[in-house]
């Protein structure tokens, strides 16, 4: 009875904050909802007792992304939220309007079509899933740590490769605007 | 044993329990942190040759009261540019994490002579056991990182929704330094975690109360056993993320006037201070639980737990005067000094740090060996350690002095006598402007 309340109420917080992010005008107050959304995962994984997928929820994605997100439309200029309304790319709405749909329509499927037991119609989309680890009795992180850093540890490394590119693309994307774009505020020199 | 709430059947009892502990930290939170503001000010102005509050109430003790009084009654103002949701959720936003971090603080219990500081409630009130903190969370010191993340969107939207230059500037400050020494301080909390081998605040203290010097666990305290570098990282880093001098660059008084309080006046004010102040407090407390066996310490008067807290509050003592220590005496670092501290220094150093105790832990528990003798097999990991930290940091000084020295050259502001002559650089850098990244590169290596 009372996960039911605490799901109500959290999936309403999950939702309120997806809609507010997609029609609030002001970045920031879109950025705010973004927080109330992980906030209400971070919950629904309580109910799950999954505390540290919890916490660690609201410190990577409410803690650190969104104060990156906030620091970047900081940083970019708070007056040029004008720019928001319009369309950036032509027929991008409709386009957005349309993968949303069929995305629903995959979700509702995959609701209607499983059977009492709720593995027909999510195996129907998906294909069948790989073989489950069953659970122990030890903590979340162990179970976590165990599957992490042995079943998908190539994965888990991968990613981390990918993380590493990334980084070092966006470096050289603006190492490369070429010199007399910088300007160079170097301490212990002085200017001419 | 686990908090009432986390087991199964929820009584009316537990919830009483439950609220009377809420409300006693509560109001031990405050007290403490209308002392640390007394103790603060007191301090500063003996290191600086003044006498400082001594008018109100013996020592000047209830000058803080006196100030939060006179708070209330000024005149609350709302910019007419400001954005009035965000403006007045910031303030709460600042308070309520600093409020729940504390709550996973163990601040009392006894914990000498193997036993696990739990206290017994008389009889006449149930005969309930209990653990000194409002809640033994089986990941508190994930509750406290999260919480201190959270703990900067006070600083932010309070900036942004004063909607005023100064306050705007001091959160991007804010946001860019709470990512950088993030980083920092988990890393060096993941090498306490490590050697702990527990998230629960109260299994940390377990872990190291005991008795080998005095009745302390000297041997035993993190501090010791994490090899004393991941504390003066986290300790840096904890200034930075309190924003505290010589980190308070989101203050800077000659540059924000105010910074993201600026436009704030009246209960709005008080509420950002008493946030200030609370999370200097609560972190002080978080260091003490990791590094320095929080309440564990021996009965000297037959007390229980208030021994307990006797201790911890002498170890707090020792770090509420280092950051007011601190205060007093370090200059504001400069922005670049700040971030170079951060990520070219604290995330290196703490990262290092945790790979090689990684590694130690690895040889000490057998699952691992070079050779015949577990102390051959240390030794080995910390020479290898060392030495690759040292090369390491030779390459990432190098590399930064390189990068620096481009970075000049390519401006002209420097003649560097391996790269060409900057008038090239600057030729090339202008007529190639989407060049391929080697470009600059190969002049470096090129060494005309």
């Amino acid at each position: 009875m009372v996960d039911v309340i605490v799901f109500i109420i959290s999936a309403s917080v999950i939702l309120g904050g997806a809609i507010g992010v997609i029609f609030n005008p002001n970045p920031v107050h879109a950025a705010l909802s973004l927080i109330a959304t992980f906030f209400g995962v971070a919950i629904l994984f309580v109910l799950q007792e999954v505390h540290f997928l919890a916490l660690v929820q609201v410190v990577v994605y409410g803690g650190a992304v969104v104060v990156l997100f906030l620091f970047v439309i900081m940083l970019l200029g708070v007056e040029e939220i004008e720019r928001f309304d319009e369309e950036p790319i032509e027929g991008q709405r409709i386009a957005a309007l349309g993968g949303s749909l069929i995305l629903l329509g995959v979700i509702l499927a995959g609701l209607f079509l499983s059977g009492p037991g709720g593995e027909d119609g999510a195996v129907a989309i998906t294909g069948q899933a790989a073989q489950m680890v069953p659970l122990t009795n030890e903590t979340d992180v162990v179970q976590l740590a165990n599957d992490l850093f042995t079943r998908h540890v190539f994965a888990f490394e991968a990613t981390g490769l990918l993380l590493t590119i990334a980084t070092v693309g966006a470096v050289v994307l603006v190492k490369n605007r070429g010199a007399e774009d910088l300007v160079v505020d170097e301490p212990g020199t002085s200017v001419r | 044993m686990g908090h009432p709430f986390l087991n199964d059947g929820v009584d009316f009892g537990d919830v009483i329990f439950a609220v009377i502990m809420a409300v006693v930290a509560l109001v031990v939170t405050l007290v403490m942190t209308m002392l640390m503001v007394w103790f603060e000010r007191k301090v500063v102005s003996r290191l600086q040759n003044r006498v400082g509050p001594n008018v109100a109430g013996p020592f000047g003790l209830f000058q803080t009261l006196a100030d939060g009084m006179k708070l209330l009654f000024k005149e609350d103002l709302i910019p007419s540019k400001a954005d009035r949701v965000l403006f007045i959720l910031a303030p709460f936003l600042a308070v309520v994490p600093a409020f729940l971090t504390f709550t996973v603080v163990p601040i009392a219990g006894d914990f000498s002579d193997g036993k696990t500081g739990t206290s017994t409630l008389p009889e006449f009130l149930g005969g309930r056991e209990f653990l000194w903190q409002v809640a033994d969370l089986p990941m508190g010191i994930l509750f406290f990182l999260a919480m201190s993340s959270l703990a900067v969107y006070g600083t932010v939207l309070a900036g942004y929704g004063s909607g005023s230059k100064y306050p705007l500037i001091s959160s991007i400050r804010a946001t860019a330094q709470a990512i950088s020494y993030e980083a920092a301080l988990g890393l060096s909390l993941a090498t306490v975690l490590l050697v702990s081998g527990t998230l629960s605040t109260h299994g940390m203290v377990m872990n190291q109360a005991g008795d080998s010097f005095l009745g302390f666990n000297f041997a035993g305290w993190h501090v010791v056993t994490t090899g004393f570098i991941p504390f003066v990282v986290f300790l840096i880093a904890a200034t930075a993320e309190l924003n505290r001098p010589p980190f308070d660059l989101v203050e800077a008084e000659q540059e924000l006037v105010g910074g993201f309080h600026t436009e704030y006046s009246s209960f709005r004010f008080a509420l950002f201070f008493l946030a200030e102040f609370m999370n200097t407090v609560t972190m002080g407390g978080i260091i003490v639980t990791l590094f320095f066996g929080g309440p564990a310490g021996p009965q000297l008067l037959p007390i229980g737990a208030a021994m307990g807290f006797i201790w911890f509050f002498l170890k707090l003592l020792v770090f509420l005067f280092i950051f007011v220590w601190f205060r007093a005496t370090l200059p504001r670092v400069r922005y670049d000094q700040l971030m170079d501290l951060g990520w070219k220094v604290l995330i290196p150093v703490s990262l290092g740090w945790l790979i090689m105790i990684g590694g130690i832990r690895l040889v000490s528990s057998g699952d691992m060996s070079f050779s015949d003798s577990k102390l051959v097999d240390i030794f080995v990991v910390i020479g290898a350690g060392l030495t690759i930290g040292v090369l390491a940091s030779y390459l990432l000084m190098a590399a930064i002095r390189t990068a620096r020295d481009e970075r000049l050259a390519a401006q002209g502001l420097v003649e560097v006598p391996y790269l060409a002559p900057a008038s090239d650089i600057l030729a090339e850098a202008t007529n190639s402007h989407a060049g391929a990244p080697g470009d600059q590169s190969g002049s470096t290596g090129g060494g005309h």
